[in-house]
């Protein structure tokens, strides 16, 4: 932030005593104060002395920073840049690597259930960033409900497979096409507005659709969810422990022994499948007419206008298509875990799934997976951190955003060039 | 303007409101075919509104705006912006350049193609599943931005992102984009603004050329007296919304009127001594 201006010793002291202070007033309420539990009853203890270390911290660290600018900038600062332009190089190649090594992830010696189980959840979300990356990277829409319509597909697939029994494989592309149904709806509204009245609007949305869920009591269940929903099987084999009347389970068919691993690691292959589908819909619609269209809306609509191109159809197909991702993923949630409640499908999903986006940098698909290796990955790592771990998570966001401001990988490449289609 | 065959556009009483400022006020005039009309008049005369009007980002309150294609007149101001785009043909420019600005030059004009392009692939759907039928589509859409890009000379930076184009560039970029829609009237706002006198020079040959070589007709908003009198075959001129004087340019640059509203001060040197004293004496 003072890159420009040149700053004095006396300026950095200043600014990291500032900075010193607002971390004493900002810690005071989150480090503070303590409950004790005594035998007898809870009171409150205070824990003075570490507000004092977080204020040290943070002063010496912003002096640290103030005082590297002041003899020439941090050192690495173009790491990023370096990354980006290696990764464009190599595009190809990492993206192959990037692909095998998810394949072979289940099968590796360090590889466990509960690594897999992780996996999973990160690709649930690198999936989720991928539709998001459509509506936001590409047709610059910011969309802060998307859970809505990860919340739509969800309970598509839920209350399809419970009321009729029909079969995930049958459920998953009606899920897709209610949850472009609701894209859609919410697109019509929201065609006038951008920028941040689009975000305004769309936030409520998603709270309408939660609410709607949590108070519909006869359709969904309201706050107790719905559970006993089916579990995907592999062409009509099932991952128990034993075959219901007249089946096979995937165990016996295989000849293997029954293990709870395999329908996790089916799971994990499952939606690994369903990523990079998205991916590889995203990778291809970039280059079609479409996909041009959306890119070019983000850029100047009104020059979109001018040029024949009709704003309301290529928004809508924007919040359609990420949407119907989103609901892909959202009925492959609900079969993973069995039970879904409102309580899943929270506005917090959609603000970790924007920052996704944004943190990998608007419109990189690559930059969408080591973000959401970041931000979902990593606090499950740190698990350990127990309450800190939100704390923690904020810090490596400033951290990132001082670090790479417009996402950890934001170049862009032609989609097309004059050599031919390519 | 034969008799027989209406000009390509006819504006008929149009006045524009915005609260009480007529921007617009009561303004009738025609462009013809293969011709260049310039739209001249000092600053806030209300040539941007015009525009505007023509081309469907503002809906005039009153008057008509025809545009005769061959098989009949389309009413301008019955269509959206984008339909008067797609279905009456008409392009444009923006006094204030606005290009797709992170993606490349080629990239723009593609876009602007966006009408074929989308009916040849059915939504897009053929060329996600990589029909040939899109191929063909997109094959000749190259051709066509190959054709613009070497005509306004940036055929060495397709790839480019057209906001890290030099100004000069950008302005004949986005006359080629509005070219590859292939328009029959294309409506040009001050095109050679923050151009140097070089460029400038290369902008008169462009739009003669694209007058004479395509036959469409072209409406231009100018500043630059030389450009205006240098190409253009007619010139309206307005003032406070009004037309002020339509005639060839060599009139209208006699005319006591247009001085008087329009002080272009180069033209000052030689204006014949009657009107000069004219001029003197108002101002
Ligand atoms: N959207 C608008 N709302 C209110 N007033 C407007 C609007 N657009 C234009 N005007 C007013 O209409 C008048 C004509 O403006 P216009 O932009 O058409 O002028 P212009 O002839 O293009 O001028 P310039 O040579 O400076 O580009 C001005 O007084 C302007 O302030
Ligand atoms: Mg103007």
């Amino acid at each position: 932030m003072a890159a420009t201006r040149s700053i004095t010793w006396r300026g950095a002291l200043t600014d990291a005593f500032v900075g010193g202070l607002v971390a004493a007033a900002l810690a005071l309420p989150m480090l503070g104060f303590r409950l004790v539990d005594s035998a007898l009853a809870l009171s409150v203890g205070f824990r003075l002395d570490w507000v004092l270390w977080a204020a040290l911290v943070v002063f010496a660290g912003r002096l640290a920073l103030n005082l590297l600018r002041m003899t020439g900038g941090l050192p690495d600062l173009r790491l990023g840049e370096r990354l980006s332009a290696r990764m464009g190089n190599t595009r190809h190649w990492a993206s192959w690597a990037m692909i095998g090594f998810a394949t072979v992830l289940p099968f590796l010696p360090f590889s466990d259930r509960s690594l897999v189980d992780k996996a999973t959840m990160v690709l649930i979300y690198v999936m989720l960033g991928w539709g998001l990356n459509i509506v936001v990277g590409l047709a610059g829409l910011l969309d802060l409900g998307f859970v809505a319509f990860y919340a739509v597909g969800a309970y598509s697939y839920a209350l399809l497979s419970t009321t009729f029994g029909w079969s995930f494989w049958v459920c998953l592309p009606l899920a897709g096409l209610f949850a472009a149904g609701f894209g859609v709806a919410l697109g019509f509204p929201v065609l006038r507005l951008r920028g941040d009245y689009l975000a305004i609007v769309t936030l409520g949305f998603g709270e309408i659709i939660r609410v709607i869920l949590q108070n519909w009591q006869d359709l969904t269940g309201g706050p107790a969810g719905i559970s006993g929903i089916p579990r995907p099987t592999l062409f009509g084999l099932p991952f128990l422990a034993r075959a219901p009347e007249g089946g096979q389970t995937f165990a016996e068919f295989f000849g293997l022994k029954f293990s709870g691993d395999h329908r996790v690691i089916f799971l994990y292959f499952v939606i690994l499948m369903l990523a990079l589908l998205t991916n590889l819909f995203t990778l291809r619609i970039r280059r079609l007419p479409v996909g041009r269209a959306w890119e070019a809306l983000r850029e100047d609509e009104i020059a979109c206008r001018s040029l024949g191109l009709n704003p309301t159809t290529i928004k809508l197909s924007a919040f359609a298509t990420g949407a119907m991702f989103a609901g892909f993923a959202g009925s492959f949630f609900a079969t993973r875990q069995g039970f879904i409640s409102p309580e899943s499908f929270t506005f917090i999903e959609s603000a970790v799934i924007l920052a996704i986006v944004v943190l990998g940098g608007m419109g990189s698909q690559v930059g969408v997976v080591l973000a959401a290796l970041l931000l979902v990955g990593l606090p499950e790592w740190f698990r350990e951190l127990q309450q800190y771990r939100m704390l923690a998570f904020g810090g490596a966001m400033v951290l990132i955003m001082l670090w790479r401001p417009s996402g950890l990988l934001s170049s862009r490449s032609p989609t097309i060039s004059l050599g031919g289609g390519k | 303007m034969t008799a027989t065959r209406p000009p390509l556009l006819e504006v008929e009483h149009v006045t524009m409101r915005f609260g009480g400022l007529f921007a617009v006020n009561d303004l009738s005039f025609s462009a013809a075919r293969k011709q260049i009309t310039a739209v001249i008049g000092p600053n806030g005369a209300g040539k941007t509104t015009l525009f505007n009007c023509i081309t469907g980002f503002y809906k005039p309150q009153v008057g008509r705006m025809a545009l005769h294609h061959d098989d009949g007149p389309v009413l301008l101001e019955r269509l959206d912006d984008h339909r008067i785009a797609s279905r009456a043909r008409v392009a444009r420019t923006f006094q204030n350049i606005r290009l797709f600005a992170r993606m490349s030059v080629l990239e723009n004009l593609i876009v602007a193609q966006h009408q074929d392009l989308m009916k040849a692939s059915a939504f897009s759907l053929a060329g996600l599943l990589g029909l040939a039928r899109y191929h063909k589509a997109e094959k000749k859409a190259l051709e066509r931005a190959r054709y613009w890009l070497d005509k306004v000379g940036l055929l060495d930076h397709a790839d480019d992102e057209a906001g890290s184009l030099p100004y000069g560039s950008q302005r004949r970029l986005e006359i080629a984009r509005a070219m590859c829609t292939d328009p029959v009237l294309l409506c040009l706002d001050e095109p050679a603004a923050g151009l140097n006198p070089r460029e400038s020079h290369e902008l008169n040959g462009l739009l003669t050329g694209i007058r004479d070589e395509h036959g469409i007709g072209l409406l231009l908003i100018e500043h630059d007296m030389s450009v205006v009198m240098g190409i253009s075959d007619w010139v309206v001129v307005l003032d406070y919304g009004r037309k002020i004087a339509e005639d060839t340019p060599e009139r209208v640059r006699r005319d006591p009127a247009v001085i008087r509203a329009y002080l272009g001060e180069e033209e000052n040197e030689d204006l014949p001594p009657e009107v000069a004293r004219d001029v003197e004496e108002d101002s």
